[in-house]
């Protein structure tokens, strides 16, 4: 989150985002400050703090273009790019009119069937740029994320990896067999960032806890465009106000 | 004595009944309350809840759930939508102009459990006869690989089966304060219908169940939710 406000304070423009396999605040917040040209998700939602407010506007507008997902598709079609094949089959799918949105998609006959067995092809997708949050990174710029694997596997296939970390350890956590399952190798990771309670107002697990209340009040506030901007005033414009315990 | 939510959870539970395992959704309180009412039962049940805050079930990524579905490893699975149809396909993209979420995973996940269809709003805004757009279609034709798809829909006025041979819902019954007309004038799709009963109210066993242990576990994952129907008595009851 905190590069999100970073990238929004430097007026980043025509982002397109991926959604692994969906979006939340951090799409709306970019959506609603005029970053983003294209959104690729199987959703964008605040969770229970309901719609995302400022993505179902520009999306009603036509302000940005809006390519429609189902989750098991973005994994598969980064799978594909993390072995470098370049496409991987699927099943269910057929019958959505997800499949003739997606010139990234296509039904082919299963090979391997002796009867009519039409299945998805996927194609690889490749970001130019993966980006999120951590809990630690080490020496040797390895970085830890624990279960979130698809963190690992957006970080395989993306061509730069960008990463913000509560923490920095010493030494090398490949050397720990504890660790090391949560790791993703320095071989992926492009750059790394501290940034402490990176996460907020979203959490890391058995650091800090979800701020409901403020996801609440933004899903409340960015209702409109003029709530939207006081937000952004309040929490963005003015660097890290109140992301630090008070 | 009851209340819609435990009548909805009870009603889920018997149309569940069957399940080993069972994955359910962050914003689905009433069908988690329904596999939390078949566990108190001491069925073995094991329920996989998405995005659960502690003690998630996966630890190889949000893919998980999509590679354990397509395995077959999750018997039930629950969906809902902006719209549904008559042919069961479902809607989670956009409907009369106004943009929605998104398909998730219902798509894959439509195809891969028995699903049953969830939506508290009964109305002809959501019960259309054709959604604007299929997320997940109702069914498929025979050479499309698919392991399962819709079995019912649970809404707050009444219960449909699914013929899956006539690709029609069935009006099985209304709930308590709904007539079988008023279900009909609610309904933007046909469907067929002979002998209509009424939803049977949770029996007082169920409702012990659900006011003491159901409860106690639901409160964990959705305490708005379980404050909302058993601490604060601000729900109607029913009769």
């Amino acid at each position: 989150m905190e590069a999100v406000r970073g990238l929004i304070r430097r007026k980043a423009s025509g982002l397109k985002l991926l959604g692994i396999p969906v979006l939340g605040l951090s799409a709306d917040l970019l959506i609603g400050a005029g970053c983003v040209a294209e959104v690729h998700s199987s959703a964008v939602s605040l969770g229970e703090a309901g719609l995302a407010p400022r993505f179902g506007d520009a999306a009603e507008r036509g302000a940005i273009k809006v390519v429609d997902y189902t989750c098991p598709a973005v994994h598969t079609a980064l799978q594909a790019t993390e072995k470098g094949v370049p496409y991987l089959p699927l099943r269910g799918v057929l019958g959505s009119d997800l499949v003739p949105a997606h010139a990234d998609w296509r039904v082919a006959q299963n090979p391997f069937a002796g009867a009519a067995d039409p299945i998805l092809l996927v194609a690889a997708l490749v970001p130019d740029v993966a980006l999120f949050h951590a809990r630690w990174a080490d020496e040797a710029g390895n970085v830890w994320v624990g279960r979130r694997r698809e963190l690992a596997t957006i970080a395989h296939a993306a061509r730069h990896t960008y990463v913000t970390v509560e923490e920095f350890r010493a030494g090398d956590m490949l050397d720990d067999e504890l660790l090391a399952p949560g790791v993703i190798s320095a071989t992926y990771v492009s750059g790394i960032a501290r940034a402490e309670r990176g996460a907020w107002p979203l959490g890391v697990p058995e650091l800090y806890a979800i701020d409901d209340a403020h996801l609440m009040a933004y899903a409340r506030a960015a209702r409109t465009r003029e709530g939207f901007e006081n937000y952004l005033a309040e929490f963005v414009w003015q660097s890290r106000k109140s992301s630090l315990p008070a | 004595m009851a209340k819609p939510q435990e009548l909805l959870a009870c009603l889920i539970a018997r149309l569940i009944a069957d399940a080993s395992h069972v994955a359910v959704g962050a914003a689905s309180p009433i069908p988690a309350t329904a596999c939390e009412l078949l566990r108190a039962q001491g069925k073995p049940l094991r329920v996989t809840r998405l995005h659960k805050r502690r003690g998630n079930p996966f630890s190889e990524g949000s893919r998980e759930l999509f590679d354990l579905a397509g395995q077959g490893r999750i018997d039930y699975f629950f969906l809902g939508g902006a719209q549904i149809d008559g042919e069961a396909n479902l809607n989670l993209v956009h409907a009369e102009g106004r943009r929605f979420p998104g398909s998730f995973g219902s798509a894959f996940m439509y195809f891969a459990c028995r699903t049953i269809l969830f939506r508290e709003e009964h109305s002809r805004r959501v019960l259309v006869p054709r959604v604007e757009f299929v997320s997940a279609p109702g069914w498929s034709p025979p050479e499309v690989a698919r392991r399962a798809g819709p079995v019912a829909l649970v809404t707050g006025k009444a219960h449909f089966a699914w013929l899956a041979d006539k690709r029609r819902f069935r009006l099985v019954s209304v709930h308590p304060g709904e007539t079988p007309a008023g279900v009909r004038e609610a309904t933007g799709f046909e469907y067929d219908q002979d002998t209509v009963g009424e939803t049977p109210l949770p029996m007082p066993a169920e409702l012990e169940l659900l006011r003491g242990p159901v409860a106690a576990a639901i409160a964990t994952d959705y305490p708005e939710f379980a404050r909302r129907v058993w601490n604060s008595g601000t729900e109607p009851e029913l009769r």
